[in-house]
C-alpha cells in the first residue's frame, strides 16, 4: 500500500503554476526521490505534501487517510516529518535540548508544567544523538554547530517526532563530498533499521542513484518522468532536460 | 558534592535572614518609607517575573500586561467594595479574574503573526480597558480611584509596613517559586522551543497557538496577584495601574535586569523602583535619567544586569575550579 499519495496536485503563485498536476505514489519502506533543477517546484511540492501550503487543486492521503488542509502539527503528529532546505532548529536551546524538548513533546508531556525537564527522556534523547552523530557536541548552543551539523541536528529533530515517513528537503545541501556521503550513508541505515520511508529531494545525481528505489523527475512544476533509477537513467526528456544532452 | 550541597544551603540561610531582617532594619535604621519601597519592589518584581514567562520564555512582546494586573487590582478593590467579599477570597479571586482576561486578550492576540502587530493588539486591549475602567463611573468610580479599601489588622498598613512585607514577601516567593518549577519543566522547554522557532515548533507536531495561549494566560493570573498585591499596599485604586506606562515599564524592568536570568527581572525591577523613587527626589527628570540609563544598557549590556553578573559569576566560578 502506498503511505503517501499525491493526486493532481496544483499550486500557483501570482499566476505562475509553481506545481501542476502532480501526482505520485510513494509505497512503504522505500527511499523514494524527487529531482529536477532549482526551481522545478520540488520544495513547493514538500510544503503542499506536508500541509505547509494549502493546495489550489488536486487531494493528498496519508496511511490511507485524506489529509489535504489538514494544519501540518496534526500531519506531523500523524507521523510525517520533515526537514528543510534551510535548516530549521532552535538556535537557543542546547543540541541535547533541540532532540529532548522534541521527544518530551512526542511523549505527550509537554503540557507537564511542574516536573523538571532536565531529567525527562535523556537515554531516547542520547540514543538520537548517538545516532546522527552529535553525542559530543550535546551541550553546544545549537545556533553556532557547522551547516552539516545542523542538517544533522535537524535530521535528529525529525527522528526524534517518530516518523513513519520522513520527508528531507535537499538533505546533504551545502555538504562537501565527504560530509554527503556520510548523511547518504545515515539516510540508508535509518531508513534500514528504523524501517521509516523516505521520501527526499535532491540535485546531485549520483547521491540519488545510489540509494532510492524510485525516483520521479520535475521541471517546471510537471512531473516529466517516473520510475526506478534504470528507467530514470534511460529516459529521453530527462537527458534532454536534466542532463543538457541530445 | 556534600562541600556544594552545604555551601548552597548557606546561601539560602544568607538570603532568608537579609529578607526577615530587611524590613526591620529599614524601619529602625531609615524610616517605614524604605519598608514601603521594600514592598513595592516585591510587588513589581512578580509582575515583571511573570510578565517573563510570556516575553523571555515565550518571545511574545506584550504590550498590554498592564491590563492583569490592572484586573487583579480591581478586581481585589471591587470585591470588597462593590460586593463585601472579605478580604482572603477577593485577593484569591484576583488572580482568576485576570487570568480570564488574559485567556480572552490572548483568545485573540496569539493568533496575529509578527512581534509588531502582537505589541500593537496587547496595547489595544490594555487600552480599552482602562477607557473603560476609566468612563465607567457608576460601576469603577471613574477617575476617583477606590479608596480606603479595608483589610484585616494582621496585614493592615496604617502603623506598620512589617505585617504587609511579610504577607507580601511570602505570597510573591510561593508564586515565584511557582513560576521557577514552569520555567524548568517539560511546558518551559517547549515555550522556548516556541521562542526560537515557531515552525520547527509546529513541525514537531505542537499546536502554536494553544502553548503560547497557555502561557499568555500562566501569565496573566500571576500579574493578577500583583495587581492584587498592589491594590492592599496602597489600600486604594485608581485607573493608573491599567495605563499603558505600567507595561511598558515591565517591559524596561525585563530588559534592564535580563531576560535569561531567572532573576534578572526581579533585579530590574528592585533598580528601577529605587531609581524612580531617589531620582525623583532630586529631580524632576527622572524619566531623562531612565532614558539614558537604557539605551546604555541596550548598547553596552543587552543581556541586561542580570546576565551580566551571572556571567561575572560563571567566570569567577571558572577560576576558582582552575
Amino acid at each position: 500500500m502506498a503511505i503517501l499519495e499525491a493526486r493532481d496536485l496544483t499550486k500557483s503563485f501570482g499566476g505562475v503554476a509553481a506545481v501542476s498536476q502532480v501526482t505520485l505514489a510513494v509505497e512503504e519502506n522505500e527511499i523514494y526521490s524527487i529531482i529536477g533543477p532549482n526551481g522545478a517546484g520540488k520544495s513547493t511540492l514538500f510544503n503542499l505534501l506536508s500541509g505547509r501550503l494549502p493546495c489550489d487543486q488536486g487531494r493528498v492521503f496519508f496511511k490511507g487517510a485524506e489529509i489535504t488542509g489538514m494544519p501540518p502539527e496534526q500531519i506531523v503528529r500523524m507521523g510525517m516529518g520533515r526537514s528543510f532546505q534551510v535548516t530549521n532548529i532552535f538556535p537557543r536551546l542546547t543540541v541535547f535540548e533541540n532532540i529532548q524538548s522534541t521527544v518530551i513533546f512526542q511523549q505527550g508531556k509537554g503540557l507537564n508544567l511542574f516536573a523538571p525537564a532536565k531529567a525527562m527522556a535523556i537515554n531516547e534523547t542520547e540514543s538520537i544523538l548517538e545516532m546522527v552523530g552529535l553525542l559530543e557536541k550535546r551541550n553546544e548552543a545549537a545556533g553556532v554547530l557547522s551547516a552539516g551539523d545542523l542538517k544533522r541536528l535537524e535530521l535528529g529533530i525529525v527522528l526524534a517526532t517518530k516518523p513513519d515517513l520522513l520527508l528531507l528537503d535537499e538533505p546533504t545541501c551545502g555538504m562537501s563530498p565527504v560530509e554527503t556521503a556520510a548523511t547518504i550513508d545515515l539516510i540508508k541505515r535509518i531508513a534500514v533499521e528504523t524501517s521509516i520511508t523516505v521520501l527526499f529531494t535532491e540535485h546531485k545525481m549520483d547521491v540519488v542513484f545510489s540509494i532510492s528505489s524510485h525516483i520521479t523527475v520535475m521541471n517546471f512544476g510537471r512531473v516529466i518522468a517516473t520510475g526506478s533509477p534504470e528507467q530514470i537513467r534511460a529516459d529521453g526528456q530527462v537527458q534532454r532536460v536534466y542532463f543538457g544532452e541530445g | 558534592m556534600s562541600c556544594n550541597r552545604t555551601q548552597h544551603w548557606s546561601w539560602w540561610l544568607v538570603a532568608a535572614i537579609i529578607l526577615i531582617a530587611l524590613p526591620f532594619v529599614l524601619e529602625k535604621a531609615v524610616s517605614q518609607y524604605y519598608v514601603y519601597l521594600a514592598i513595592k519592589i516585591i510587588v513589581w518584581a512578580l509582575f515583571a517575573m511573570s510578565f517573563n514567562l510570556v516575553l523571555g520564555y515565550g518571545g511574545m512582546m506584550s504590550f498590554g500586561h498592564a491590563a492583569f494586573y490592572g484586573v487583579g487590582a480591581y478586581c481585589a478593590a471591587l470585591l470588597i467594595v462593590k460586593a463585601s467579599w472579605p478580604m482572603p477570597l477577593a485577593f484569591l479571586a484576583a488572580p482568576v479574574a485576570a487570568a480570564l482576561a488574559g485567556l480572552v486578550i490572548g483568545f485573540f492576540s496569539v493568533r496575529i503573526k509578527g512581534v509588531f502587530y502582537f505589541a500593537v493588539l496587547t496595547l489595544s486591549f490594555a487600552q480599552l480597558l482602562y477607557i473603560i475602567v476609566f468612563k465607567w463611573r457608576s460601576f469603577t468610580f471613574g477617575d476617583d480611584g477606590i479608596q480606603g479599601i479595608p483589610v484585616p489588622d494582621i496585614i493592615s498598613t496604617q502603623d506598620s509596613y512589617i505585617g504587609y512585607y511579610f504577607f507580601a514577601l511570602a505570597v510573591a516567593l510561593v508564586c515565584i517559586y511557582l513560576l521557577w518549577r514552569i520555567g524548568r519543566s517539560p511546558f518551559g522547554l517547549m515555550l522556548r522551543a516556541l521562542r526560537d522557532n515557531p515552525q520547527r515548533s509546529t513541525f514537531i507536531g505542537m499546536n502554536v497557538q494553544n502553548y503560547r495561549l497557555i502561557a499568555f494566560t500562566i501569565s496573566a493570573f500571576f500579574s493578577g496577584v500583583a495587581g492584587a498585591l498592589f491594590t492592599f499596599l496602597e489600600t486604594s485604586v485608581s485607573p493608573d495601574v491599567l495605563f499603558w506606562s505600567n507595561s511598558g515599564e515591565v517591559i524596561l524592568m525585563g530588559l534592564l535586569g535580563g531576560m535569561d536570568v531567572f532573576l534578572g527581572p526581579a533585579l530590574g525591577a528592585a533598580i528601577m523602583v529605587l531609581l524612580n523613587s531617589f531620582i525623583t527626589s532630586y529631580t524632576q527628570y527622572w524619566q531623562i535619567c531612565l532614558g539614558v540609563t537604557l539605551i546604555l544598557i541596550v548598547l553596552v549590556f543587552p543581556q541586561g544586569v542580570g546576565g551580566l553578573m551571572a556571567k561575572f559569576y560563571s567566570t569567577w566560578k571558572g577560576e576558582k575550579r582552575a
